[in-house]
């Protein structure tokens, strides 16, 4: 039995009912299902990756946030290239992010966004790059892709779900959705087999809750209120992140 | 020791050429009655123009000749900034004439890895720079002047040979009056093994110690000292473009010969600069000036030429550049670094800078910025814009969003719930953060975490005491 198990270990023998493992360098997500089903057991280093929303803020961000916290203690930049909104230093910092490795890059247009993107990723000293282009054509991801192959960077180009139909040259593109507070996260190219199974994941920080403070209720409630305004409120969670996952890897796909 | 003497021939017409790659034909006239031609390049001369013809009659031979006027001061000026160029090679370095430089680089052969390798760089960094020069190595300045002034151009390793080659040079080559050496013409006195062959109390009686010296220098049998030439403290140079230009490719291919000289300058100071600045003078506007401000220090040109391309390319030009200025700003010490043995293909730690600096040269110095958090319990105050990279690496307890919304966005409100199409459900909260009452931006608020219906987390708040209306700040995603 070992050795038969030792022998499907070797990386030459394929079995129809999983993608092939390859050795791609990657960082791991923090997600262990997620990579299980990832190439390379993680982010791909040196490629870009498309993540299709369904709309901005539903998670794509936490789910990057355990790998972006383990990169950013790396030598190098973590470039956030045209982000939507304010990236929260705050929230950053809480999650492990060092936030003197961070780097934001505001552009007026696609164009500046897009060249941002590639000049960071091929610089080569910018472990991950995010961008957020309004629009992005299968050349300008194609430029992209080249760009991170030269540079090694773990580049991700955010965009709508509406993108999952057109053709892409990124290599590894997922699409998320949220349903009742699990992120769902479809698989719609990987290097290897084309078998997509759809992940939930719970990026969810385990909260401070803060309704279980104010259950305390009376006396209680108005001391844990009065610490809150000074934030003297000690910390009463891990930050850790839980990676909760249901798969529905069966119903979605056979 | 081993001296090179670089001797550039027409200098005046190179200064005027090197600003573009290519050019009509072009002189330089030396002003006088009638004005006459002092140099001209290749294309001038294929149709016949030679140097000592009448700028008249020059103009007669072609249309669109280009003529300028001489300007020793230019001259020397360019000169210096050769030598300054210069020094990065070798510490001693000499102006001997208008249009000769001369370096001592037996001390600094093993750095670059012997006499080819170094003559080759010296050659090829010169053409970078826009000049070619006659480079002719000797073992002591005053021979290697004599050899560079003549056409052969050869180049001359020991004493011995040193004499027979000296032997058959002009002696016009020398540095002595013109009369002096018409004299020994008459004599039959042509040559250095002419002037060897005669008595030398003789000689010395008619002509002068002088002569005598300036030979016995060249064959080494009297010491040869040279003034050291010292390069300016702050660099600046300038360089005038043989033709006006708006574009930013004929920019910056000048552009880029500048920086190679001031690149060499920094080398041999062993200092980087942090900030440069290019002005762009025009015939009737004010300068436009390009102001590149580093991270860290660099002398890089490519670097350099990088950065400046992003800029210009962001600037409008009121009208054509006549002329380029460029100045060193801020200086800082910059020592050479090791490369690893073994490289795995990234980039050195040093060079980190180079992308922040590049992008802030096209999206500019305010676009790309870290972030920081500060100590404030007001959101909008809890976070700082910094530096790229001189963020402190800070903590946060709080459950807080990783999208701030840059102004609070209003909700209606659908009973006591807010709401966005649907109404929005209550997860978490409230947080109350009352701050701020002793500065401008007091804050009473209580922050909720709200999903809506698509399953994004929201961050709301509502204003206190009264509060009725709700406000999203922040998205978890």
């Amino acid at each position: 039995m070992s050795a038969l198990q030792s022998l499907l270990q070797n990386p030459a023998i394929w079995r129809g009912d999983e993608h092939a493992r390859v050795a791609l360098p990657s960082i791991p997500t923090g997600f262990p299902e997620l990579d299980d089903e990832l190439p390379g057991g993680g982010w791909p280093r040196g490629m870009v990756s498309e993540l299709l929303t369904e709309r901005t803020g539903i998670g794509e961000l936490s789910l990057l946030m355990p790998a972006l916290a383990q990169l950013s203690q790396q030598d190098g930049w973590l470039m956030l290239i045209a982000p939507p909104w304010i990236p929260y230093a705050p929230a950053l910092a809480a999650r492990g992010i060092r936030l003197s490795r961070v780097i934001v890059a505001n552009t007026t247009s696609d164009k500046d966004t897009l060249w941002a993107a590639e000049q960071s990723l091929r610089a080569g000293n910018c472990p991950v790059v995010l961008a957020w282009p309004a629009a992005i054509n299968e050349h300008g991801l194609r430029r992209l892709q080249l760009a991170a192959e030269k540079g090694g960077s773990f580049g991700v180009v955010f965009g709508e779900s509406v993108r999952a139909a057109l053709p892409s040259p990124a290599p590894l593109r997922l699409r998320l959705g949220v349903r009742q507070d699990r992120l769902s996260v479809k698989i719609l190219k990987r290097r290897g087999s084309g078998l997509t199974p759809t992940l939930w994941l719970d990026t969810d920080q385990p909260s401070r809750s803060t309704t279980k403070i104010l259950n305390h209720g009376g006396h209680g409630e108005k001391q844990d209120m009065r610490w809150r305004d000074h934030g003297l409120l000690p910390n009463r969670a891990t930050s850790n992140m839980s990676a909760a996952v249901l798969r529905h890897a069966i119903s979605d796909n056979r | 020791m081993l001296w090179a003497a670089l001797r550039f021939p027409d200098l005046s017409l190179q200064l005027y050429l090197r600003g573009g790659d290519s050019c009509g034909p072009a002189i330089v006239q030396e002003t006088g009655n009638p004005a006459r031609v002092l140099s001209c390049n290749e294309q001038a001369a294929k149709t016949g123009i030679k140097p000592g013809m009448a700028v008249s009659a020059a103009h007669a031979l072609t249309s669109g000749l280009q003529v300028r006027t001489r300007d020793s001061a230019k001259e020397a000026k360019a000169l210096a900034g050769i030598a300054a160029w210069a020094t990065q090679f070798t510490p001693t370095v000499s102006l001997a004439s208008s249009n000769e430089v001369l370096m001592e680089i037996s001390g600094c052969l093993r750095l670059f890895g012997g006499l080819r390798p170094l003559s080759g760089r010296i050659r090829v960094g010169l053409a970078e720079l826009g000049y070619h020069a006659t480079v002719v190595l000797a073992p002591n300045p005053t021979a290697a002047l004599l050899l560079a002034r003549d056409d052969v151009g050869t180049s001359i390793g020991n004493r011995l040979e040193l004499r027979r080659t000296l032997a058959r040079l002009r002696l016009t080559r020398l540095d002595q009056p013109a009369q002096t050496i018409a004299m020994l013409a008459n004599l039959g006195v042509h040559t250095i093994g002419d002037w060897l062959s005669l008595p030398r109390d003789g000689l010395a009686r008619r002509f002068g110690q002088g002569m005598l010296d300036e030979i016995d220098r060249a064959l080494g049998l009297l010491p040869d000292p040279r003034p050291p030439f010292s390069a300016p403290n702050r660099y600046s140079a300038s360089l005038e473009l043989p033709a006006p230009v708006q574009e930013t490719e004929p920019l910056l291919f000048a552009a880029k010969r500048l920086v190679l000289e001031l690149t060499g300058h920094l080398a041999m100071r062993q200092i980087g600069v942090t900030r440069l600045k290019l002005e762009l003078q025009h015939a009737h506007h004010a300068a436009t000036p390009v102001v590149l401000g580093l991270s860290a220090p660099s002398r890089e040109a490519g670097h350099l030429v990088t950065l400046l391309r992003e800029k210009l390319a962001t600037i409008k030009l009121p009208e054509a550049v006549e002329n380029l200025v460029l100045i060193a700003g801020e200086v800082r010490p910059l020592g050479s670094c090791n490369r690893t043995l073994f490289s795995d293909g990234r980039p050195p730690r040093e060079e980190r800078w180079r992308i922040v600096e590049h992008l802030r040269a096209r999206l500019g110095v305010e676009a790309v910025h870290g972030v920081e958090v500060f100590p404030d319990h007001r959101p909008e105050r809890a976070y700082r814009r910094t530096l790229p990279g001189h963020a402190a690496d800070g903590q946060c307890e709080l459950q807080r969003p990783l999208w701030l919304l840059p102004r609070p966005r209003r909700l209606h409100a659908e009973g006591s719930l807010p709401a966005m199409d649907r109404p929005l459900t209550l997860l978490d909260g409230p947080e109350r953060v009352e701050s701020g009452w002793w500065d401008d931006f007091d804050v009473k608020r209580d922050y909720f975490v709200a999903r809506d219906s698509t399953g994004a987390k929201l961050w709301l708040y509502r204003e206190r005491p009264d509060g009725r209306e709700w406000f999203v700040h922040g998205i978890f995603a």
